[in-house]
């Protein structure tokens, strides 16, 4: 029992580990000094309130996407559709931060948060009622919703609300009440208050899966179907709200990219934050605060390679994603690890 | 014991799984040309050592002094997977069967061991053409020497499950096994087709085969074979002649401790006599084969009594139990009534039946009651997770759930019983015995039991059964649901027999004619009232 729950924390930092050896060593065989590589990406990604900034930026959406899907899965869901679920919280937040440019109220960014969750959560229920209703497998629906959300928040952006003053495919400004406030006010001030409300989410998250009777029945159905029907939870409804769930706290990357970041919808922001969650996830082992912590290390992954780029000769923009996709890889890879540690026996 | 005769031999050996012996020095001979029966409760290693016989498992080296070996013929032998099993004429026919449901018997049987032109042997498969004329030639000849009957055209699923089993046996005979182990044979067969499978192995027997037969129904062992081997706590506690015991011996050695192997049911007391569960010609229609599953079926349970349904599985009964708890299920179309305590369910939701005092054991504990990989209590809660005692202002509270939850353990001695275990880590017995806890922890009006004590070892299910009484003399109505004859016999106060959807002849407990029972589970004959 004792060494099964050490397995289950030094699985994923063997896994890591393996993961940067076999990038090291590509970087080794491009001619760059293995030892230096890594410098680089711990420097990069905490070597001061900068960089530090940086990667709790890249890492709060991840938190939001991470748990989206988290809240999926423990209600037997696979959420490949974080991604359409951001892009239409986002866009949510936006269109009010664009439409309601005169409410003066104190509690705007408040009201926009909301829509961040809103415009989320209508998606999720989206992939949910036609899961639970009409039978139609999430993983499905959810890829299909992305292409949609990708299509209609481009056509938004471009047609209803463009934004005139640039060439960029952007939308207008929201309005300056709206935006949620920034801390670590270096240069580029990055990291904002969405890290909080993350944190929080994160926490509220693990209060209501585990604390809560809805929770209760919401992980019930996700371990046996069957059994919690046939102890009276209605598990149609389950499915409905984990999917909403699960989309409104995805939309919530909305707040840090709208309300916190740019100000502005601006087409492609997401370096696919919703996929991404699902690694998150999966590393975080599907529990709120794990993938906190995975979150991070993914955070940290992406600002570390992408000073590869800037500061190696070798390795190039391309290379240094390979070099992050090598870790998630072998992180992912857990049926791999389980078979290595079973073999000693 | 002439020594040239020895089937198989263990001597000494063991197998253990992650620190757990599931066979410890493990030792019996069998002879060539005889039926043995190997018993023991669940978790007693009788399967283990069946399946490392069949080459699936291989046991533990040892140190060279006292290593284990197994012999087959007087032969030792050391086989890494079931293909060096069956070379060596060692097969078996697993209690769920190995066969492609819509193949007939011969594609069935020759598949894996195809007989091929010889010129093409050596060709990569694709090009190897196969006999199919030869084979059926051979399997005809041998369904002959063994009396076998058998419909060779027909797709597996349209057969009886009797002569599925026939066809695993001929599937091994094919192969030229010369020792078959059956496990579990009888489990899902119907009395006169256990009758026919009898007649068979003595058959089988008499062609000089070697036959293993794994089974807790103790009076099949005295029935059919010659020799029994006893499995407990992963040890063989000795090996007898089957002509030299009795039910009541073996089932003390099986259990380590005398046991009584019906409990005493005391006489019904006196409830008034108001129906808890009214159906009235209710019939099923699954939606997606449009077969009809229940047929204008009609009884009621009351207040105090237990109703048997017996019946050999697959009649109905499944879909009985399923559709008193949800009605709704989209994959039925039900005409008829339904009243539960006077109320017309049909309407309604599962957590509303509930509400009414219905409680249910499924029939597949893991499949339908179980979150196997959550805590017990969380497995506890189940069901239980909208009672106000639970909570705390509306929020689950674990210390008043793991308070109640310790009390059950304790009463219902459910081992092992830390509240954070897992329900995967506990044995079947232990893991029915909680579904149970829990079911009853509402004090149920109606108690739907469906096949309770599947799977169980002996002990649990003395106290499933007494759990069972004690709810009925609460007051509670039980239907109890079950493919075990015995079980019925033992607690109904009332049975009826279903077949293919009917109820086909009801008894009272007691009656005379309940010797005649077996035939109208084949379906001997119409509804037969004896009031």
């Amino acid at each position: 029992m004792f060494i099964k729950k050490i397995l289950i924390i030094i699985q994923p930092v063997l896994a890591i580990c393996m993961g940067l050896f076999i990038g090291l060593m590509i970087a080794y065989g491009l001619g760059e000094n293995p030892w230096s590589v890594l410098k680089i990406l711990v420097n990069g990604a905490f070597g001061s309130t900068h960089d530090l900034a940086s990667t709790l930026f890249y890492t709060t959406p991840l938190i939001f996407t991470g748990l989206s899907v988290t809240i999926a899965f423990q209600c037997g869901l696979f959420n490949i559709g974080a991604e359409g679920q951001l892009l239409s919280g986002a866009f949510a937040a936006t269109t009010v931060g664009i439409l309601f440019a005169n409410l003066g109220s104190p509690l705007a960014p408040f009201i926009a948060i909301c829509a961040s969750f809103i415009g989320g959560a209508l998606w999720g229920f989206f992939a949910g009622y036609l899961k639970a209703k009409r039978g139609s497998h999430e993983v499905i629906n959810t890829i299909m919703l992305n292409f949609i959300a990708v299509g209609i928040t481009s056509w938004l952006t471009l047609y209803v609300f463009p934004n005139r003053g640039t060439q960029n495919p952007e939308t207008q400004e929201i309005a300056a009440q709206f935006r949620v406030p920034s801390l670590f006010l270096t240069e580029h001030a990055t990291v904002n208050f969405s890290f909080f409300l993350a944190l929080l989410v994160a926490v509220l998250t693990w209060f209501f899966l585990w604390k809560t009777v809805l929770g209760y029945k919401l992980r019930a159905t996700g371990q046996n179907i069957t059994a919690a029907r046939l102890s009276g939870i209605s598990v149609n409804q389950m499915q409905i709200l984990a999917m909403v769930l699960a989309g409104g706290v995805a939309g919530l990357v909305g707040v840090a990219e709208i309300l916190g970041q740019a100000g502005k919808f601006r087409i492609g922001f997401s370096p696919e934050y919703g996929f991404m969650g699902i690694a998150v996830s999966l590393l975080g082992r599907n529990k709120p605060l794990g993938v906190v912590l995975s979150a991070l290390l993914f955070g940290a992954l992406h600002k570390g390679t992408m000073n590869l780029d800037l500061e190696t000769e070798n390795i190039t923009r391309d290379l240094s994603l390979v070099f992050e996709a090598l870790i998630i890889l072998s992180v992912t890879a857990e049926g791999l690890w389980s078979y290595i540690l079973e073999r000693r026996k | 014991m002439d020594e040239q005769t020895l089937a198989v031999e263990f001597r000494n050996i063991t197998k253990t799984f992650d620190n757990v012996v599931a066979n410890s020095k493990v030792n019996f001979k069998v002879q060539k040309g005889t039926i043995h029966g190997i018993i023991g409760e669940n978790g007693a290693g009788k399967s283990t050592a069946m399946n490392i016989l069949f080459g699936m498992y291989s046991p533990d080296a040892g140190a060279s002094s006292d290593a284990g070996e197994i012999k087959i013929y007087n032969t030792p032998v050391k086989w890494n997977s079931p293909f060096d099993a069956i070379a060596h004429g060692v097969g078996m026919v697993h209690q769920h069967f190995m066969l492609a449901n819509t193949e007939n018997a011969v594609d069935n049987i020759i598949l894996g061991a195809e007989p091929v032109f010889y010129a093409l042997r050596k060709l990569p498969s694709f090009f190897r053409l196969i006999q199919t004329k030869k084979a059926v030639q051979k399997l005809k000849t041998l369904a002959k020497v063994f009396d076998f009957e058998i419909d060779w055209e027909t797709a597996i699923e349209d057969l009886p499950v009797g002569v599925q089993q026939r066809i695993e046996i001929l599937k091994l005979l094919y192969r030229n096994a010369e020792i078959l182990i059956l496990d579990e044979p009888t489990a899902v067969l119907n009395p006169v087709e256990t009758e026919a499978l009898f007649i068979n192995l003595k058959k089988l027997k008499e062609q000089g085969k070697t036959v293993l037969i794994i089974t807790h129904k103790l009076n099949e062992i005295i029935a059919c074979t010659d020799e029994v081997t006893v499995f407990r706590h992963g040890k063989v506690v000795c090996s007898l002649k089957t002509k030299d015991t009795s039910t009541e011996a073996l089932a003390e050695l099986m259990v380590g401790r005398k046991i009584l192997l019906q409990v005493s049911v005391p006489p019904q007391k006196e409830f008034s006599k108001t129906p808890v569960l009214e159906i009235n010609n209710l019939v099923l229609y699954s939606q997606k084969k449009a077969k009809k599953k229940l047929d204008h079926i009609g009884f009621s349970v009351l207040k105090g009594e237990i109703v048997g349904i017996a019946g050999v599985e697959g009649h109905g009964q499944s879909e009985l139990a399923q559709i008193l708890l949800s009605p709704n299920a989209k994959e039925f179309a039900i005409k008829g009534n339904i009243n539960i305590f006077g109320k017309n369910i049909l309407s309604l939701k599962t957590n509303q039946i509930r509400e009414l005092g219905v409680s249910f054991i499924p029939e597949n504990r893991q499949a339908q009651a179980l979150l196997l990989d959550s805590a017990l209590q969380e497995n506890f809660l189940l069901g239980n997770h909208d009672k106000g005692e639970l909570q705390f202002y509306n929020f689950l509270s674990f210390n008043k759930i793991k308070e109640k939850l310790l009390k059950i353990v304790r009463d219902y001695d459910i081992r092992p019983g830390n509240p954070n275990s897992l329900a995967r880590q506990l044995s079947g017995g232990n893991q029915q015995k909680l579904v149970i806890a829990r079911e009853c922890y509402s004090q149920p009006k109606l108690l739907i039991a469906s096949q309770p004590t599947r799977g169980v070892d002996i002990g649990a299910i003395q106290f499933i059964h007494k759990k069972i009484i004690q709810v009925r003399d609460d007051g509670a109505g039980v239907l109890l649901i079950s493919s075990e004859l015995e079980e019925i016999l033992a607690l109904s106060d009332r049975i009826l027999v279903i077949y293919a959807g009917k109820i086909v002849a009801e008894f009272n407990r007691g009656d005379p004619k309940l010797s005649r029972i077996g035939y109208y589970m084949c379906g001997a004959s119409e509804r037969e009232n004896v009031h």
